[in-house]
């Protein structure tokens, strides 16, 4: 203020400003202290950086669209998936197959979706598993700790050092009957080990941070510690694995299905539709592009999301 | 160190017996048995020798000790079920030559390319190699090797006549598979040595390094490249598997006679010995390799062996 007011010829004569010109506004409501922008949840926050990635946002548009069509793509031409027709075998695409016929003259258009179908629900549905019983079980791990800890990871080391498609190929082998059932079961029976190891891994790093401490400190309940500080932070890791579990397991599937021991005709998955075009692909190859672009798509749109959602998620690039 | 070592072995050794007695009593779970649909029309006494042969008239429990005699005191896993007299251990340690081989030189090949692929799209972060790079990256995760091999088939056999579609035995067979089974490696290498290298980039210690007027080229030969190689040993274990794994569907789509093939037929027939065969072959060549590549990394990485010792 000083040197302002230097350049400004002679200061003037201070005058004391009488007293009645001031008034007390208030002193005790602690204006000072009240967050006056409106508050930006977490999720709220994460919506805005994951909106700045237009990659990641195509990539969840492409797969909204999927699923969409997964949904109504079996009855958009109205010919069922499963409709043989003998006077159009292995036909291109044309007005009528949009995608073409395979060798039984099924429609391919119907067939894809249908197939997508079964292979998004056992992407999904594998994931969910392997949250769940990942999330149980590192969970218990962490909060246990000591020996609990000890046995509970011995038991995920043994575990993921076996090669998972072998345990996925001698499940399925065993227990031959190729439902959707014992798919699932041959796919997940070690697949949560990875969210096991991810949400223990978050938890014991969380319960030593200055946040817990200091939420700890001020009288926090442990639920509520748990619920509003521990939680939130495992959810970004446990939603990122999520986004990469459902492509590995549609991955699987799809190699089962190719090798023959995946979901039994006359459903099929696009690893199904794959292996069926693939002995004919050098005269029709559309029967094998369909299927294979779906595949190719879903697994790039699941990963371009998931590095997008890595990105919005993780807290420490809050500014 | 040595402590370390000893103990990794031991989890090792616990691990197979993990994986080899639940194979086995899985196998034997199976309900009816592997014999059952040919030895239906046998008179009864040729039956039962037929059961004896494979020792399947004892329990299970008495089985499981046989099998494990044979396997430790001389290597034996059986013979084939389907195919009498072919023996499982023999089988095998052919077929994985073949297999060895394909998988060998993808490895290779794949790490060299992948490893180029990564240095070149870190030093050019955000320009178009980076770019370029990580499209290749992108497509390698994405694409299953079955449409892969299908695409590759496609052009340089049915459209150019360049290579055999199939077979096994001439140097030209092995160009396509060892290009499809190595395509997942490329992608993961250059993956992870992008982000490793761009990581140890924004270290202190490459700033001092620069500080102290080292020239670019051998701050990146140094110090970059050296801390940043060494977690790239650690996902070489996953590799080893998934050269292996990738090779159950390559292997059958271009007829190589190797490891792969052979279990997905011995799947295909039920030949239940061979099965248990492969997946402990397949279990321990995986858990072995594991277990070198995290010796090897602490014998590389002074800061592991401190750890170790903790």
């Amino acid at each position: 203020m000083a040197e302002e007011t230097m350049g400004m010829g002679p200061i003037p004569k201070e005058e004391p400003i009488p007293k009645e010109k001031f008034t007390v506004i208030g002193t005790d409501d602690f204006s000072g202290d009240l967050i006056a922008r409106p508050q930006v949840s977490y999720w709220a926050d994460a919506w805005r950086r994951f909106r700045q990635n237009k990659i990641a946002l195509v990539a969840l548009v492409v797969l909204a669209v999927m699923v969409v069509m997964v949904i109504i793509g079996p009855h958009l031409n109205g010919i069922a998936f499963e409709e043989i027709d003998q006077d159009a075998l292995n036909q291109g695409p044309s007005a009528e197959h949009w995608f073409g016929t395979d060798n039984l003259g099924r429609d391919l258009f119907s067939r894809v979706w249908q197939a997508g179908r079964v292979s998004i629900a056992i992407g999904i549905a594998g994931a969910l598993i392997s949250t769940v019983v990942g999330c149980i079980y590192g969970g218990i791990a962490a909060y246990f700790g000591g020996w609990v800890d000890t046995i509970l990871m011995r038991i995920v080391e043994v575990l993921f050092s076996i090669p998972y498609l072998l345990i996925v190929i001698l499940i399925s082998v065993i227990t031959d009957s190729r439902s959707i059932f014992s798919l699932m079961l041959a796919l997940t029976l070690t697949g949560w080990c990875n969210t096991a190891r991810l949400v223990r891994g978050q938890m014991l790093q969380l319960k030593n941070q200055e946040f817990v401490l200091a939420a700890q400190a001020l009288g926090v309940s442990p639920w509520k510690i748990i619920l509003k500080h521990m939680l939130p932070n495992t959810m970004s890791v446990i939603l990122v694995a999520i986004t990469f579990d459902i492509p590995n397991y549609i991955f699987s599937e799809a190699f089962l299905s190719y090798l023959g021991l995946g979901i039994a005709a006359p459903n099929t998955s696009w690893g199904a539709l794959c292996s069926a075009a693939q002995q004919t692909f050098a005269f029709y190859p559309y029967q094998m592009f369909f299927p294979a672009l779906l595949i190719a798509l879903t697994m790039l749109s699941f990963t371009l999301l998931g590095d997008g959602l890595r990105d919005a998620l993780d807290p420490k690039l809050r500014k | 160190m040595v402590k370390y070592v000893i103990k990794r072995v031991l989890y090792m050794l616990l691990t197979l017996l993990i994986i080899i007695t639940v194979t086995f009593f899985m196998m034997h779970s199976i309900p009816g048995d592997p014999l059952a649909s040919m030895a239906r029309n046998l008179p009864e006494q040729t039956r039962e020798n037929y059961y004896a042969k494979y020792g399947l008239d004892k329990p299970a429990g008495e089985q499981y000790l046989i099998f494990m005699e044979n396997l430790i005191t001389e290597g034996d896993l059986g013979e084939s079920i389907r195919y009498p007299g072919r023996s499982v251990t023999d089988t095998l340690l052919t077929n994985s030559r073949v297999s060895g081989t394909t998988g060998g030189l993808a490895l290779l090949f794949g790490i060299a390319i992948g490893v180029t692929l990564g240095i070149v799209a870190a030093l050019n972060k955000n320009k178009w190699p980076d770019y370029i790079v990580m499209f290749i990256a992108i497509m390698g995760i994405t694409i299953p090797a079955f449409v892969m091999a299908a695409l590759l088939q496609y052009f340089f056999t049915v459209q150019f006549h360049l290579l055999p579609t199939t077979g096994w035995g001439r140097p030209e067979n092995l160009v396509l598979p060892v290009i499809v089974l190595s395509f997942n490696t490329i992608a993961t290498y250059a993956r992870y040595v992008k982000s490793n290298m761009l990581e140890v980039m924004n270290q202190d210690y490459i700033l001092t390094a620069e500080a102290k007027g080292v020239t670019p080229f051998n701050v990146i030969k140094n110090h970059v490249l050296r801390n940043a190689f060494l977690p790239c040993i650690t996902i070489l274990g996953g590799q080893i598997a998934s050269v292996f794994t990738g090779s159950f569907v390559v292997e059958r789509i271009f007829s190589i006679p190797g490891l792969g093939f052979y279990y997905i037929s011995s799947i295909n027939d039920r030949d239940y010995t061979m099965i248990l065969g492969t997946t402990v072959f397949f279990g321990a060549l995986f858990v072995v390799a594991q277990l070198l590549i995290d010796i090897v990394y602490g014998v590389l990485d002074p800061r592991m062996r401190i750890k170790a010792k903790d």
